[in-house]
């Protein structure tokens, strides 16, 4: 961690973000919460594998939003019509019919913020993993938390249900490949933001960080003695 | 109960990685040691532009109610949907759980945002101590449910791209769809804008100056 002369870090206090009630941190057991003593929002987790589980979830999930987006969300037929629609699809008929800003927000919601959640998930954590720290990890771990509210995967998927069963009066339904890939991905997404727990997040950046350095110091090292 | 918050401590925790910090210098603009996001007492402006955001959505839910949102087109002529005629017509075909998910998603929680968002800031800008922990769960509240207003905008977009038999019938989106999805963004943007801290604030006076 760098040691910015402005600051003084006070490791051993929380403040809680919903309130900025100052708290002493506690050890937690395995898979207990801390939450705040007068406002009662979560302050920390203990997860085991936090960071593990967090990768697993993500990889899961990168797989699924490619076959999300590739396959047909879902088809249509009546009286020997055919039609079918996959997410951009969806996308592009909104924008040839003049609703371009609807379909922005579509977009936008169902596409291009997931996919820079789960990118930079897989950014910041594999390397991690692997012991190093990316490039640029601070931006990409900011940038994960103003995207994520944005993300809108499950939201997508209610309303893809809700219209199935408005057309189910009218016509012949056949769900497709992306719309089951949807519905788990919705869960994967969940799951990857609930598992994920900044607290050991950090704590492992600061490891790699020292093994890092320790590393680059010995390779320095036996330069200097050649 | 002797309470303490980072601000009267002249700390400052990080709204992104929550890391706690004690800065020495005052004034310019200060970043987080550890994730370098801009850090604030409180957000900036968070009154303010919470109150734009929301008088901007305010204005914009009577055209996202009024206009029509689906426009229907088929061999036996047009037809225009509002939110709340589509909410009826599901009603009266006998789809009543899809008419209450509408009903809830696209009626209720707009309205029942642009409600607590107003009773939260009207309330912290008189400086009431009045149940702080009931507004915070209410402001907790909105955070997580406005999201979930979208889905009148998926349905559009879903029957737009799948009603497309031209001899049939055809599904076009309404210049309604617009103003709601507006509705919606901008008051995702004023529940991120408004800070919860302020509903604590005016229960810290009494004790400084006691």
């Amino acid at each position: 961690m760098s040691n910015s002369p402005r600051f003084n870090i006070m490791s051993s206090l929380i403040a809680c973000r919903e309130c900025d009630l100052l708290q002493r941190e506690i050890v937690l057991p395995p898979g207990g919460t801390a939450c705040c003593s007068r406002c009662g929002a979560v302050l920390h987790r203990s997860k085991p594998d936090s960071l593990d589980r967090t990768l697993a979830f993500t990889v899961g999930a990168a797989v699924l939003f490619i076959l999300a987006n590739v396959f047909p969300v879902v088809g249509l037929e009546a009286q020997g019509n055919r039609t079918s629609t996959t997410l951009f699809g969806t996308v592009r008929t909104l924008h040839d019919q003049g609703m371009t800003s609807v379909a922005v927000l579509v977009f936008v919601t169902t596409i291009l913020m997931p996919m820079l959640d789960i990118g930079a998930m897989l950014y910041m954590l594999l390397p991690i993993r692997l012991g190093v720290v990316p490039k640029g990890l601070p931006a990409v771990f900011r940038l994960v938390q103003t995207v994520r509210p944005w993300g809108m995967v499950e939201v997508f998927m209610l309303g893809t249900l809700v219209s199935l069963a408005k057309l189910s009066h009218i016509a012949a339904v056949r769900p497709g490949i992306a719309l089951w890939s949807f519905g788990m991905l919705m869960f994967l997404v969940a799951a990857a933001a609930v598992s994920f727990e900044a607290h050991d997040f950090w704590a492992q950046v600061a490891a790699a960080g020292r093994r890092g350095r320790r590393f680059h110091a010995k390779t320095a090292g036996m330069e200097t003695a050649r | 109960m002797t309470t303490t918050t980072a601000a009267e401590a002249g700390m400052l925790g990080c709204h992104a990685c929550g890391l706690l910090s004690r800065p020495s210098a005052a004034g310019h603009t200060l970043e987080c040691a550890r994730c370098g996001a801009s850090l604030h007492v409180r957000k900036p402006y968070s009154i303010s532009r919470t109150w734009a955001f929301l008088m901007a959505a305010a204005i914009l839910y009577i055209p996202a109610n009024v206009l029509p949102v689906m426009e229907t087109g088929s061999l036996f002529g047009a037809q225009k949907d509002t939110i709340l005629s589509g909410v009826v017509y599901l009603w009266t075909s006998g789809s009543w759980p899809l008419a209450a998910i509408i009903f809830v998603a696209s009626i209720m929680v707009p309205g029942g945002k642009l409600l607590a968002l107003t009773v939260l800031l009207v309330s912290v800008q008189r400086r009431s101590s009045w149940n702080p922990l009931e507004r915070t769960k209410l402001y907790r509240m909105v955070e997580l449910v406005g999201r979930w207003s979208m889905v009148d905008i998926y349905v559009v977009a879903i029957l737009t791209a799948l009603v497309q038999f031209k001899a049939l019938a055809t599904i076009k989106a309404g210049p309604g769809a617009i103003a709601f999805g507006a509705v919606v963004v901008l008051t995702m943007f004023a529940a991120e804008s408004f800070d919860p801290r302020l509903i604590w604030d005016p229960l810290e006076e009494p004790q400084r100056h006691g």
